[in-house]
């Protein structure tokens, strides 16, 4: 129903030192869908997925080239509050980080950041993203333990609150399950279809299954740039390109 | 406006780290701006390679001194670095954990004692123990060493020990399934990996071990001459300066200064050694 | 020889030099701490505690050199902490590896290894003489800070160095400014070991004989001022132990150095475990 995507890449080209990450990538999200970055290690898509919350420049002597639009805006504009950036496009990391600290304080973090200082808001911010990421059954009778005590499966889906609690309009996951069992998995995939129907997705899989799973839209990195981008089904079963059906096949990866 | 904020707050910062090259430059310049006129009156030469200490006949050559300091330091390493090594071995791979709660606070607490204790433990219990079992007057080089070695165990312990402890497990974990003992996994894999670590200890102690004053201004004896074993008494170029700065004066205090120029040279040398030690990893 | 020397054999020696010199170890501290604190004790009362020294320090107590004590280590302290805490943030937090941060950390590296009978004359030269503080409770103290300044900067550094990348990264991914990172993903985990560096350093500022006998100098007389000279336990027992002017009295000050710096070591590990505890 969103005429204009939520991201549009336009030319992105991402160095690192002088390597090149990326290679004029174009790209178009929209809204609302579950979108996966697939393709091999160094293959991109993991610069990818940082760029669109500018955290490639976490990196020593980075460069990038080209933009990438927010709803139109170009989030390399100079006028651009990167931490207001890092608000509306929220991550999720690879291994379940929990920081050294209660589960309360984990899930008021990103809030507390923004000032709001009033127990009661900052109550109902927690409770309301653990609900959305499935968890607050599960811990709401020991908010105050450390986060550390929770399975890996609870940890990443803390993670996910965390974000959640900011009210973001997208989520990135970079590979949010390698690290997981089968059954912790599944709940995460689980929730991501039903937050899809409030945010943007952006999930960079660990493997190429769960792209299958889970996604409603496919591009496929190689080398820093896009080979072939398309709805889950046709990158899934009529790729137009070779590479595209080696690579989901498990001819290489 | 955040931008404001975050940017004073790094020149503040800046500013307060300024402070300690500050600190080193003003020691430097007032250390050697002191002590330079005796070394040029006396003429470097002689400064360092006179064997003759004797302020009232205006002689100030400290190479007894010089010797002192190199023969205390080496024989207190070789005592310490060894029995430091076991030590973090032990505590970071063979020892229970109840053991390891007695052994790290003891090392604590010899790291605790000040120097003048030391010095006036080893002036009751060593040099007693030299003189009767080793011979000489007791007061020696022997007995700085001891009261040295005892003295930087806890800092080679500690630092070795980070260093082994940093070590991934998965290092262990390769060599032991590839069915080496652990004593060998240690020998060839672990001491080897940590030695950046390691011997950033042993120069530590050493630097140490050569700025001590106190602990072993009572149990070396202090005579001026050149020694010739560990047994017989000496100065070293700190304890120069401890006896003396007392009631020095004149060109007498700047002789003291000057022999301070050289400690500091020594640890500049032995600092940029460490530093390029820690960068071949 | 080879029979002797195999694998098993060089496990089980090395195993009993090893557990040897752990032992030894314990022994040594053991027979320091046991033989000062047996002739030491004993002589430690209220009046030792309270009451001055009297007659060049054979008689009375040694309260004088108790606040002596107190005053110049408060104030190295005072000083050595910030200086030391920000460079190490400095270092470590804001700036991108370049010659300024390299020279800095040499210096700091250099500071470290400086014997204390050089900083007694650094501090004598620039404070007492040039300028001008005399022998005083100030020339002391910040002799003394400069002193502990590197071990501030090292321990810091190495604290928040310990701190998981991940958790800046988390932090600045949740909209974090670098100084709201620091202060809340960072500090909270690396403050264990800074206080452990300040606590270690108070530790040396009380046992430094050297470098304060040539800047607080020897007075006998209870400190009234910064500039007050004074002398410290460290200092008042080295002089009596030195002169043999009372070894009673000696021991007694040696006693309570050492029970300062068991206390010291103390507070150190238990605000180590709260901290720790609070934060996992």
């Amino acid at each position: 129903m969103a005429s204009q995507p939520k991201f549009e890449v336009k030319q992105l080209s991402v160095y690192f030192r002088h390597e090149a990450a990326l290679q004029k990538v174009d790209l178009t999200i929209p809204s609302n869908t579950i979108y996966s970055l697939i393709g091999p290690a160094m293959g991109g898509r993991t610069t990818m997925l940082r760029s669109l919350n500018r955290m490639t420049e976490l990196v020593p002597k980075t460069r990038v080239e080209g933009e990438i639009l927010l709803d139109g805006k170009n989030i390399y504009a100079a006028d651009v509050s990167v931490p207001a950036l890092r608000r509306r496009v929220g991550m999720v990391f690879e291994l379940p980080t929990p920081l050294p600290m209660t589960i309360f304080d984990n899930v008021a973090y990103g809030a507390r950041l923004t000032g709001i200082k009033s127990t009661s808001t900052i109550h109902q911010i927690v409770e309301e993203a653990l609900t959305m990421a499935v968890l607050w059954d599960e811990v709401k009778d020991r908010l105050h333990t450390p986060a550390g005590r929770l399975s890996g499966g609870q940890q990443q889906r803390l993670c996910i609150a965390r974000v959640l609690a900011l009210k973001p309009e997208v989520i990135l996951l970079d590979q949010p399950c390698s690290g997981l069992d089968p059954i912790s998995t599944a709940k995460i995939e689980d929730s991501l279809i039903t937050l899809k129907e409030q945010f943007t997705i952006v999930i960079a899989p660990h493997n190429v299954q769960q792209a299958g799973r889970i996604s409603d839209r496919v591009a496929f990195f190689l080398s820093g740039k896009v080979v072939e981008e398309g709805s889950v089904t046709h990158i899934f079963t009529s790729p137009n390109d070779q590479r595209t059906a080696d690579y989901v096949t498990g001819r290489f990866g | 406006m955040i931008d404001f904020k975050e940017k004073s707050t790094e020149l503040a910062l800046l500013f307060l780290a300024l402070s300690s090259i500050a600190s080193l430059a003003l020691i430097t310049i007032f250390i050697i701006a002191e002590g330079v006129p005796v070394i040029s009156k006396v003429g470097i030469i002689n400064f360092l390679f006179g064997t003759e200490w004797a302020p009232s006949l205006g002689k100030y050559g400290i190479l007894p001194m010089i010797v002192g300091s190199i023969s205390v330091t080496l024989v207190a390493l070789v005592i310490a670095v060894p029995t430091a090594l076991c030590c973090a071995i032990f505590l970071v791979e063979l020892s229970p954990r109840f053991l390891a709660s007695i052994v790290r606070p003891a090392i604590q607490v010899l790291a605790g004692i000040p120097s003048v204790v030391y010095g006036f433990w080893g002036l009751i219990f060593i040099v007693p123990f030299i003189r009767n079992y080793l011979g000489g007057p007791g007061f020696s080089i022997l007995a700085g060493s001891i009261i040295l070695a005892i003295m930087t165990l806890p800092t080679i312990i500690s630092i070795a020990e980070d260093a082994l402890r940093a070590l991934p497990p998965s290092y262990k974990e390769g060599s032991l399934a590839l069915g080496t003992t652990q004593w060998q996994t240690i020998v060839s894999l672990q001491i080897p990996a940590a030695r950046s670590g390691i011997t950033a200890a042993i120069v530590l102690g050493m630097g140490r071990a050569i700025g001590e004053t106190m602990a072993v201004i009572m149990v070396l004896g202090n005579a001026v001459a050149l020694p010739k074993s560990i047994l017989d008494p000496a100065r070293t170029l700190t304890t120069n300066i401890g006896i003396e700065m007392g009631y020095a004066s004149g060109e007498h205090q700047q002789a003291l200064f000057a022999t301070g120029i050289v400690l500091l040279i020594i640890i500049m040398i032995l600092n940029s050694i460490a530093q390029y030690a820690a960068r071949r990893r | 020889m080879s029979k002797i020397f195999n694998r098993r054999n060089n496990q089980r020696i090395a195993k009993v030099l090893i557990w040897a010199a752990a032992f030894a170890v314990i022994l040594v501290m053991l027979a320091i701490i046991i033989y000062v604190l047996g002739k030491g004790l004993p002589v430690v009362n209220l009046n030792f505690l309270t009451q001055q020294p009297s007659d060049a320090g054979r008689a009375g107590g040694i309260s004088s050199a108790i606040v002596g004590t107190l005053l110049v280590t408060f104030v190295a302290i005072l000083v050595a902490t910030p200086l030391g805490v920000g460079t190490a943030f400095y270092l470590t937090e804001y700036a991108r590896e370049s010659t300024v941060t390299r020279i800095i950390r040499f210096s700091a590296e250099c500071l470290a290894g400086v014997p204390s009978i050089v900083y007694g004359l650094f501090g004598f030269i620039v404070f007492v003489i040039f300028l001008k503080l005399g022998w005083s409770v100030l020339s002391g103290g910040l002799t003394l800070a400069i002193m502990v300044l590197p071990t501030i900067i090292r321990t810091t550094e190495e604290a928040i160095r310990a701190v998981p990348k991940i958790y800046r990264e988390v932090s600045f991914s949740l909209g974090g400014s670098r100084w709201q990172t620091i202060t809340r993903a960072v500090v909270p985990s690396a403050l264990p070991g800074i206080t452990t560096g300040i606590i270690l350093s108070i530790g040396r500022c009380v046992g430094e004989t050297a470098a304060v006998i040539l800047t607080a100098g020897s007075s006998l007389r209870m400190p009234t001022s910064l500039l007050s000279p004074t002398r410290t336990m460290a200092v008042h027992f080295y002089i009596l132990a030195r002169e043999g002017i009372s070894i009673d009295i000696a021991y007694g000050t040696a006693a309570l150095l050492i029970i300062s710096v068991l206390i010291i070591d103390i507070v150190a590990n238990i605000l180590v475990r709260v901290f720790v505890a609070k934060v996992r």
